[in-house]
């Protein structure tokens, strides 16, 4: 016999679990001793949500559930922003919370809340196990819910007696849900369609959202594309599906995007989408897209399709499954027209305008990524800073990570603690504002006791730069609660953490700066002085 | 559009608000849910009765069939057997008593309480029909109503389980 806590640890690591983020407390303490006798390691962040944010960037990397563990009460409370984050860019969490034991449920005793009936709407499942024979079971339910179909967070509410209560454990029967059996491939007949549609086309799109990651559909993507030359854009979620210099792609769509992207999608004449929600910042009018386009959207979430636009050729399943039977089907057309008003439309983008006194947001960037790593990863945090890393950062073997869905600030660098411990061999580099790195700077503890080496690069322009943006073109220029006046010298806040750091006031500090902070051992803090009026377009 | 939507779902603690919270944040009308057990004590069975056009029918189904504990989701045409149950308390004083028995007659409602002031009627029916009834009844003064929300089951052998 072991306890209910023992076997939460075992059933952890049978999925293969080496890692967990969190934050201890009263009710799930049974919970952290017997992790404490396990080789699972914790992580402790400075907040819940970062333990869920940071458990996000680790999933987004390994393409595995990850893990993050709290306490009931506040803890879990505190955890609901990276639930409803990673719900949004369906990222594949296990979230473990504690809970007031069983019978004083609903009696609204100390740190007690009702967690599974808060995080209902923005969860793809939760449990509240009230039955210790229950946790074999519970947890590979939640780890293969978690991971399959249209991933996303499980919640386990544990409540404190069951953690303790003895169970014979057992290695649970497979998974077998019989409500749930997520759809691989795509219907044979609807690929014919697909198939035809694009032979036929004299104008063809396709438009990568998140979901091609989700799917660890990248490769078959751009194997797809190229065997057919099809050009493509891709939602901010979708960056880096091709590297950003590839010859067929065109750029993020979007309110924040390139204006030749979105061009493209007026002017195609089949635009097929794939792992894209069609949301309002990626097409503002999908109703008069319907008319004017053929549409053919792809998506392992049924109820995706025919929620925000309508489609000519809607196609449940996997996308890399999808891609492998459309490369089967080997579809060919002829659009190289089509291909050079694309181009056209590309050659004549305006390059970024000069700015002397201040970093120029967009070159910064652009520089920043042509001297990272090959195969780095990226986190764009929230507000301005998001669309200059999005439009200017160019991926070529690495990925491009951000919240798309939710926008939530304070996201980046926890996430890229995250990231970092599922490949500490490649590099990290998180980007935010001043505004987000105040929400987040605690978690620079974080990646100092455990080792984890981050880069962080602050784009400060003393204000809340996106609502200042909204404030001047919807709100009479009347700028209200947007100074970030107070905030601290960031290279004291870096001393006192123990980092080096660099602060670049104009272009011209910008390449050298870089050099020394991206090369140097461990984390680092990069400031980067952008003018207070800099717009994110 | 009226649809009628039949629903058989995990029966076990939690999925009735699951699945009535859907509804809600979704913004999609119900006029009525019921949920009931089945043969088998391990599903029930939810009757819910939406309001939308078709694109907005199509979502709720597919909503709903996006549930972890949704088993299978079909809308019924209006040609399914509709029931709905309610009982209704209306003010009887002597003189009216046996004028509203002659309405419950007529319209196959039993009566199922009686006091010195109020009949209590009971009837089970289409919903229009139990509409019908409070019609007629109003003039004597509805005291008050209970009704079950709609059940429905296709017509003829086929079920919701088929394919």
């Amino acid at each position: 016999m072991i306890t209910g806590a023992q076997a939460m640890v075992k059933c952890l690591e049978a999925q293969g679990i080496s890692v967990v983020f969190g934050y201890p407390g009263a009710t799930i303490a049974p919970f952290y001793d017997a992790l404490s006798q396990s080789g699972v390691r914790h992580i402790l962040t400075r907040g819940e949500q970062a333990a869920g944010h940071a458990a996000s960037g680790y999933a987004r990397i390994t393409g595995k559930a990850a893990v993050c563990v709290v306490t009931s009460g506040p803890g879990s409370t505190n955890l609901f922003t990276a639930l409803a984050t990673a719900y949004a860019d369906s990222i594949p969490l296990v979230a473990i919370t504690g809970q007031v034991t069983s019978e004083l449920l609903g009696h609204d005793v100390f740190q007690e809340v009702d967690t599974t009936g808060a995080v209902e709407p923005f969860t793809k499942y939760t449990y509240l196990v009230k039955d210790v024979n229950d946790i074999p079971r519970v947890f590979q339910e939640a780890f293969h819910i978690a991971s399959t179909g249209r991933k996303g967070p499980v919640l386990i509410d544990m409540p404190m007696d069951v953690q303790k209560q003895l169970i014979e454990y057992a290695q649970p029967a497979p998974v077998n849900i019989r409500s749930y059996k997520p759809r691989g491939k795509g219907h044979p007949m609807q690929l014919k369609r697909v198939a035809q549609a694009i032979a036929g086309a004299k104008r063809p799109l396709l438009c990568a959202g998140g979901g091609v990651f989700c799917a660890n559909a990248q490769d078959a993507v751009r194997r797809f594309v190229e065997q057919c030359n099809l050009p493509v854009v891709s939602t901010m979620m979708g960056i880096g599906v091709l590297p950003t210099a590839h010859p067929l792609y065109y750029g993020m769509i979007g309110q924040s995007g390139l204006r030749e992207a979105n061009r493209a999608i007026e002017e195609s004449d089949l635009l097929i989408l794939i792992g894209a929600r069609v949301a309002d910042r990626a097409i503002a009018s999908p109703r008069r897209l319907e008319g004017a386009t053929s549409i053919i959207h792809i998506d392992i979430d049924a109820s995706e399709i025919g929620k925000n636009v309508d489609s000519t050729i809607p196609l449940v399943g996997d996308a890399a499954e999808i891609m492998q039977q459309l490369i089967a089907c080997a579809p060919q057309g002829e659009w190289d027209k089509w291909l050079q008003w694309l181009r056209a439309q590309r050659d004549a983008v305006q390059p970024y305008p000069d700015q002397t006194e201040y970093v120029e947001p967009r070159r910064f960037i652009k520089l920043l990524s042509q001297k990272m790593e090959e195969d780095a990863i990226y986190l764009a945090d929230v507000g301005e800073n998001q669309i200059w890393s999005a439009r200017a950062h160019e991926v070529r073997g690495g990925r491009f990570m951000t919240t798309g869905g939710m926008g939530t600030m304070g996201y980046s660098v926890p996430a890229a603690i995250g990231a970092k411990l599922a490949a500490p061999q490649r590099q990290v580099v998180a980007v935010c504002g001043d505004g987000s790195f105040q929400m987040q700077l605690t978690e620079l503890a974080t990646a100092n006791q455990h080792g984890v080496a981050v880069k962080v690069i602050i784009m400060r322009n003393g204000s809340l730069g996106m609502v200042r943006e909204i404030q001047a073109h919807s709100y009479g220029n009347r700028r209200f609660a947007v100074s970030l006046d107070g905030s601290p010298d960031f290279g004291g806040i870096a001393a006192a953490y123990g980092l080096p750091f660099w602060r670049v006031h104009t272009m011209g500090e910008a390449s050298e700066a870089l050099d020394a902070f991206l090369g140097s051992e461990g984390s680092a803090i990069l400031e980067c002085m952008v003018s207070p009026e800099e717009e994110s377009i | 559009m009226k649809t009628i939507i039949s629903v058989l779902v995990e029966n076990k603690a939690g999925v009735l608000a699951r699945t009535a919270g859907l509804f809600g944040r979704r913004g999609f009308n119900i006029a009525s849910l019921t949920v009931g057990e089945t043969d088998d004590p391990t599903v029930s069975r939810m009757t819910i009765v939406a309001y939308g056009d078709d694109r907005e029918i199509e979502q709720i189904e597919k909503q709903l069939n996006k549930q972890i504990d949704v088993i299978k989701v079909k809308s019924l045409d209006t040609e399914a057997t509709r029931r709905e149950l309610m009982l209704v308390k209306v003010n009887a004083g002597a003189q009216a008593r046996g004028e509203i028995i002659d309405v419950a007659n007529i319209m196959k409602a039993k009566i199922v309480d009686l006091s010195p002031a109020t009949l209590t009627l009971e009837m089970t029916d289409r919903p229009e029909r139990l509409t019908l009834l409070l019609n007629m009844l109003a003039p004597y003064g509805i005291a008050e109503i209970a009704r079950t929300g709609m059940v429905a089951l296709q017509k003829g052998a086929g079920g919701i389980s088929e394919r």
